[in-house]
């Protein structure tokens, strides 16, 4: 979901991390998160993808994870694949591109933690269907 | 046609690069009805391949490990022809770059380029870029295996990388499987080198830090021996720690270079090897499957038996000067005897380096169907290669690359100069390259002269960000600007042989563009006097110094 910008009053479990926080260095401040919000200070700074990610695949974070700051549309692919799942734009058409890019990019190479097959498991099934058959 | 052989798209691949156009053709409707600013849309074009120069914008194709089959080559013609003026400039990166697109046009040039599995993903943004290689690669006699099959590994997994998509800086990576390394492996973001262990296994060393530039570096090794599946979780970890660490405050700081130099390269190897320890058993460990199924695409072509000594070709030899020199500067040793390697030079006497017209890449194309199994090749030297030319077919392909005017038997010679696209077209230059490289190519063009002066590599920037490798030229020319003078700083001794890179050193004080010929000629001539039997200019360098070069271009203030 995108959601506007301003948010009034940081409520409980909600964790606001600039982009230059080791995210492995948190330590006992993860427990009870429900919401972190990573910042993009420009569209071109791509260090919170790191930050997803560790969060995500090595951290194992379950809980709303929100791209803030500089998010436009052209990032939506790559930050779905990185574990974002909150959208604070307030870019014009930003919703509609979300549900959009949903279904773009249906190929991925990269084994990321979004569990999608890339290519290369998609091949190796294959391979593996023709010899068995 | 013979069939390609390396690396086939099959699907999954097509539909990535289609629905790429398509994401680009939005964003390019979306600029021109104005819903993107060119500060918002420079981002995403760049990750294009499009870039605004002096006159015009620039489409950068990516050549993938500077390799191309025929269709693709003629396809470039075409794309040159109709959205161009009918010639590309081949690139120090093994790309094809065309200087006169339209903004307009760029969705369907890189459309057309989709129809034959070729794209410009990636070849310019803050991203890794197309992945290089030895332009031998698959033909080379001393070639230990083939370094394509990691490329391709590479290409698929830097493409639309989500986490490494806005990198500090541009990462380039380069990969040899030779030990003459011919894909400059240390002066690159990442080099890596195949090579083979006491144990009889086939690894990689893993090189970080190298680059040109404005603070040209040698890369470090950071890992002795990878083994070869655990490639692209090492590659994550390596550019996990660049993506948190590389610095963003200032552009000219922000290459993975300078991290390595600022924190050491122990430090590195320490902050990548712990982050390599957390993922290398995860799903980024390559399946034996996987390897095999990319391998097998990168087989040496099936080549009949041919005789590796042809009367027709010693008699050529004995009776025609320029074929001899042709076959000896032109040719290379390929894994079988009956078989050369034949580089067609771009760098005709008084030609900028790299240019080739429509019509001259489509006879490069008949000539590698009929000699070359369908197969060329493009060198970080911009040259193309084609690789697999039996003996016998020798005289034939001299021939027909003469009517292209690309037998020019001056390959790893004087004339054979690397320059940058400089102030005639770049938006960064400070000076020409283009016109220093043609009077010096003029000067030289004496063919006998030339091979009486043997390897030497002139490489020419017009800038500090080095396009033009001249750091590692045995003579670099670097253009710079003084008060609106285009002067040109010359520098000696820089190469990028495996186990010699090193970078050029400064010989005296800039000289204005019409004595850059006059100083070259002074510093052939003081070779040429002190050259001892076998002798190439950048080793007579090493062992006299730089005095007696400085004295003769210099000479005594009267």
């Amino acid at each position: 979901m995108a959601i506007p910008n301003e948010e009034p009053v940081q409520p409980e479990g909600m964790l606001v991390l600039p982009n230059t926080v080791d995210v492995l260095k948190l330590g006992d401040q993860l427990d009870g998160a429900k919401l972190i919000v990573l910042e993009f200070p420009k569209f071109t700074d791509g260090r919170a993808y790191t930050q997803a990610r560790l969060l995500r695949e090595r951290l194992g974070y379950k809980g709303e994870l929100r791209a803030s700051g500089a998010v436009y549309v052209d990032q939506i692919p790559f930050m779905l694949r990185c574990g974002f799942d909150s959208f604070a734009s307030t870019q014009k058409g930003f919703e509609e591109a979300l549900v959009k890019a949903r279904k773009k990019f249906s190929v991925v190479y990269q084994p990321v933690g979004d569990g999608r097959a890339t290519a290369a498991e998609l091949r190796l099934q294959r391979i593996r269907t023709q010899a068995a058959a | 046609m013979p069939d390609a052989h390396f690396y086939h798209y099959d699907d999954y691949d097509r539909t990535l690069v289609r629905e790429r156009v398509e994401q680009f053709r939005d964003q390019v409707r979306r600029r021109l009805a104005g819903e993107l600013t060119e500060e918002q849309f420079k981002p995403l074009r760049l990750t294009n391949g499009l870039y605004l120069q002096l006159h015009a914008y620039m489409l950068r194709i990516a050549i993938p490990y500077g390799t191309l089959s025929t269709r693709q080559l003629r396809q470039l013609a075409a794309v040159a022809r109709k959205y161009d003026r009918g010639y590309g400039h081949f690139t120090t990166r093994q790309n094809l770059q065309l200087n006169w697109i339209k903004l307009e046009d760029a969705p369907d040039a890189v459309a057309m380029l989709a129809e034959v599995d070729m794209h410009s993903i990636q070849t310019s943004g803050n991203v890794v870029r197309n992945t290089t290689a030895d332009h031998f690669a698959g033909a080379a006699a001393d070639e230990i295996e083939d370094p394509r099959v990691w490329c391709e590994i590479i290409r698929q997994w830097s493409t639309l990388h989500p986490e490494f998509s806005f990198l500090p800086r541009k990462f380039k990576i380069a990969v040899t499987g030779s030990p003459n390394d011919r894909a400059a492996v240390r002066v690159h973001d990442v080099g890596l080198r195949l090579w083979r262990n006491g144990e009889g296994q086939v690894g990689f060393e893993v090189i970080v830090g190298g680059g040109l530039g404005r603070t040209p570096m040698i890369g470090k090794t950071v890992r002795e021996f990878l083994p070869k599946d655990e490639l692209l979780a090492y590659l994550e970890a390596v550019l996990r720690v660049y993506n948190r660490y590389g610095r963003r405050d200032n552009i000219y700081k922000a290459r993975i270079k300078i991290l390595v130099h600022e924190i050491g390269v122990e430090k590195m190897r320490e902050e990548v090897e712990a982050e390599y320890a957390a993922m290398k058993d995860s799903a980024l460990r390559l399946d034996p499957d996987t390897i095999e199924a990319i391998t097998r695409q990168f087989a040496l072509p099936r080549l009949v038996h041919k005789p590796a000594m042809v009367p027709e070709v010693e008699r050529l030899r004995l009776e025609d000067r320029d074929f001899a020199l042709w076959l000896k500067s032109n040719t290379a040793q390929h894994k079988l005897a009956g078989y050369r390697i034949v580089t067609a030079s771009l760098k005709p006497a008084g030609a900028p380096p790299g240019d080739a017209s429509s019509v001259q890449m489509e006879g490069v194309a008949d000539i590698a169907d009929a000699y070359s199994q369908g197969e060329v090749r493009v060198s970080h030297e911009q040259n193309l290669v084609l690789p697999h030319v039996a003996v016998e077919d020798l005289p034939a392909v001299y021939r027909a690359l003469q009517r292209l005017g690309f037998a020019e038997a001056n390959v790893g010679k004087i004339t054979d100069i690397i320059a940058c696209p400089g102030l005639d077209y770049c938006a960064l230059a400070n000076a020409r390259s283009i016109p220093v490289a043609q009077r010096i190519s003029n000067h030289f063009a004496n063919l006998a002269k030339q091979h009486d002066i043997g390897d030497l590599k002139i490489k020419i920037s017009g800038c500090i960000n080095a396009c033009g490798h001249h750091h590692v030229g045995h003579i670099g020319i670097l253009g710079v600007d003084k008060n609106g003078v285009e002067l040109y700083q010359i520098t000696l001794g820089g190469d990028v042989d495996f186990g010699q890179t090193a970078l050029g050193t400064i010989l005296g004080p800039a000289v204005e563009a019409d004595r850059v010929v006059e100083a070259v000629d002074s510093l052939v001539a003081t070779y040429l006097e002190a050259r001892t039997d076998g002798e190439r200019f950048v080793d007579t360098y090493r062992r006299i110094g730089a005095e007696p070069f400085k004295e003769r271009v210099y000479g005594n203030p009267q």
